[in-house]
């Protein structure tokens, strides 16, 4: 799992930002590349670009190893991010991309529990393998 | 103007894998024309090349050279924001 953060500061105050606030937050500092995109271009091609502040909202994308997007989420500024529903979900589309697509994770799946393999048998018997209270289990 | 090997971010123009369809690559001017995509879930990711900062060094990333392994893209409003 490689990680990307991208704003539209600089390489320059990524290391000020890194060196002075992140490395007191992080032992040794950020573990991944902090890029830059001061024009915005790649915020634009992404769909996180806000042309009346000129920055970019919290987006946040899964990639699969073949470059297709599995997931995205944005944010405006004011909401952090839950990191754990993140890799939650990294977990999730492993599983089912190791299952070559035979496998799906029902709602609230976590990495162990139950997974539905869809197929004519599945249809109209969801609720005989999986119940909601299963999602706060 | 000559290569600046720390320039500003830019995307290829092409999707994670493949080559721009576009033309040839190699801007004739020096006005670049940017590709606008939209990412969508299912679709390829845009493929872009930004400067980076990473582990103490000044660094290029480009997005295509992790095609094989999983990627957590993350775009923040900026550093030294509080959230």
């Amino acid at each position: 799992m490689e990680v990307i953060s991208v704003s539209v500061d600089s390489h320059f105050v990524h290391k000020m930002w890194n060196d002075y606030e992140l490395t007191k937050m992080v032992e040794g500092g950020v573990p991944f590349h902090m890029a830059s995109d001061q024009a915005g271009n790649v915020g634009r091609a992404y769909g996180v670009w806000d042309e009346a502040q000129g920055i970019e909202l919290r987006g946040r994308f899964i990639i699969d190893p073949d470059g297709v997007i599995q997931a995205m989420e944005v944010l405006t500024p004011p909401v952090g991010r839950r990191m754990a529903e993140t890799i939650r979900q990294i977990q999730a589309f492993q599983h089912v991309r190791a299952s070559k697509g035979t496998e799906a994770t029902p709602a609230g799946w976590m990495p162990g529990e139950l997974v539905l393999k869809p197929g004519p048998d599945l249809v109209g018997n969801v609720w005989q393998v999986w119940k909601p209270e299963m999602e706060n289990a | 103007m000559a290569d600046q090997p720390q320039g500003c971010a830019r995307t290829t123009g092409a999707v994670m894998g493949e080559q721009p369809s576009a033309a040839p690559a190699n801007e004739t001017t020096g006005t670049k024309k940017e590709m606008t995509m939209t990412a969508r879930v299912g679709q390829k990711a845009p493929d872009f090349e930004a400067p980076a900062y990473y582990r103490g060094k000044f660094t290029t990333i480009k997005l295509s050279d992790y095609l094989g392994r999983w990627v957590l893209l993350c775009f923040y409003p900026g550093d030294f924001t509080f959230v």
